[in-house]
């Protein structure tokens, strides 16, 4: 049902949107690594979708709706042109090196330790992650939010975890307590 | 090490992104395969680590405010009118309405308790040996016989040329409250003429028309500060006949 009142649509939007300022604040800072840039993108997004609200079917999923909302506006950003020029090769050689995941090296991790190997994956890899597990959004959510086929999310999360596996097992050789 | 044709499967089991019957193929595979076990359990661990780690940054109070004002301000410029107009009224209509049905809940359960009690102490003077105080066809007797023995007086009507006759009365109490009790015949059947001081509570409830409860029919009002109830086992016709005749003596 598409919302035909300007007065109720706005009435609707606030209630819809409103619940989800963390998430997509949390999400927004995860992507530009600023915070001031997170609010901006935060801004930009609820001014855009509220623009764009009247056009909004109800009974589709609004979060998916905001948060794809907020990852173009994120990619089209300064710092999102610039952290998408990740060539496939670059992504392809982080995989590769992945090895199973280690309970062990997990169950030590910290979570600053997590953080800072979320931070340095390549944004199409951070951003399947965090929908999935932060946001725990469904392959079908999130296939919405990134514009893609479910195949395509079970793919990259596959490859991104691996990645990220990666990344720890480094962290955790590098660490002073590491194996 | 997972198995090949296994690992890619682990990831959406985890997820909670398999059939039923996938979940259950893969479930019972890991209860087999330890490096399966092993990797699904890692994937476990990290899902959790992400999911704790990953909630990191808390918005400051004021950008939410700034945030609230930019998508709530449209609604008071546009819709502050169609707030007034239909929301509000329908909220206090929501709200009125709950409180008019508990009112009318408990009101009616009130009324329940006092009838209840009324129709107990028609019953139980009428099984008593001697129902009556002051054995008397006459009001002119029955009235002043409850001067001194409650603290209000009271009319009754004249009887002549109705069915009803005068029995008698005593002296009764209703939630601590002293009132007459007066009996009248109308062909067998006793019926019972309760009078109390109107005090705004518990003997309050009234009905404005007859209510049957079980097979007795009560009907109570309020005049000149006085509370009557008329209690009997006959119809609500003659309930109200009696009734009206008590009102237009009071």
């Amino acid at each position: 049902m598409e919302v035909p009142d300007q007065r109720v649509s706005a009435a609707t939007f606030e209630e819809l949107a409103l619940p989800l300022f963390e998430q997509l604040h949390n999400f927004a800072h995860w992507l530009a690594q600023d915070a001031s840039e997170a609010e901006d993108l935060v801004q930009e997004t609820y001014a855009k979708a509220l623009r764009a609200f009247s056009g909004f079917q109800l009974g589709t999923n609004f979060r998916a709706w905001m948060f794809r909302i907020l990852r173009n506006t994120f990619l089209t950003s300064r710092t999102g042109l610039k952290s998408t020029a990740v060539s496939d090769d670059e992504v392809e050689t982080i995989t590769s090196t992945a090895p199973n995941p280690e309970t062990v090296l997990l169950e030590r991790a910290d979570h600053e330790m997590v953080r800072q190997a979320l931070t340095e994956l390549p944004v199409p890899f951070r951003e399947i992650i965090l929908l999935c597990e932060v946001e725990e959004m469904s392959y079908e959510e999130i296939a919405q939010v990134l514009a893609v086929p479910t195949g395509t999310v079970m793919s990259r999360l596959y490859r991104a975890r691996k990645a990220l596996r990666a990344l720890m097992i480094e962290k955790f050789k590098g660490a002073p307590h590491g194996v | 090490m997972a198995c090949d044709s296994w690992s890619a499967k682990l990831d959406a089991y985890v997820d909670g992104e398999l059939s039923s019957s996938e979940s259950k193929a893969v479930a019972t595979h890991l209860r087999e395969c330890t490096s399966c076990a092993a990797y699904a359990l890692g994937l476990v661990q990290m899902k959790r680590s992400i999911a704790a780690a990953g909630k990191r940054y808390q918005p400051r109070p004021e950008f939410r405010e700034k945030i609230q004002k930019t998508i709530g301000s449209k609604r008071q410029r546009g819709g502050s009118w169609y707030w007034k107009i239909v929301a509000v009224p329908a909220a206090l209509v929501l709200i009125l309405s709950a409180a008019v049905n508990l009112y009318v809940d408990r009101e009616k359960a009130r009324r329940e308790r006092v009838y209840s009690e009324l129709t107990d102490l028609h019953v139980a003077t009428l099984a008593s040996a001697s129902p009556v105080d002051v054995i008397s066809t006459d009001r002119h007797t029955v009235k002043p016989w409850f001067q001194g023995k409650i603290p209000f007086s009271f009319n009754l009507p004249e009887l002549q040329g109705t069915d009803f006759t005068l029995v008698g009365g005593r002296v009764t109490y209703l939630a601590q409250s002293p009132g007459a009790h007066l009996i009248y015949r109308l062909r067998q059947h006793e019926i019972s003429v309760f009078i109390f001081q109107d005090r705004g509570d518990e003997t309050a409830a009234l009905a404005s028309a007859p209510v049957s409860r079980l097979s007795f029919t009560v009907e109570g009002w309020k005049k000149n500060g006085l509370r009557y109830f008329v209690v009997g086992d006959v119809g609500a016709q003659d309930i109200e006949s009696l009734s009206k005749l008590l009102r237009d003596a009071g």
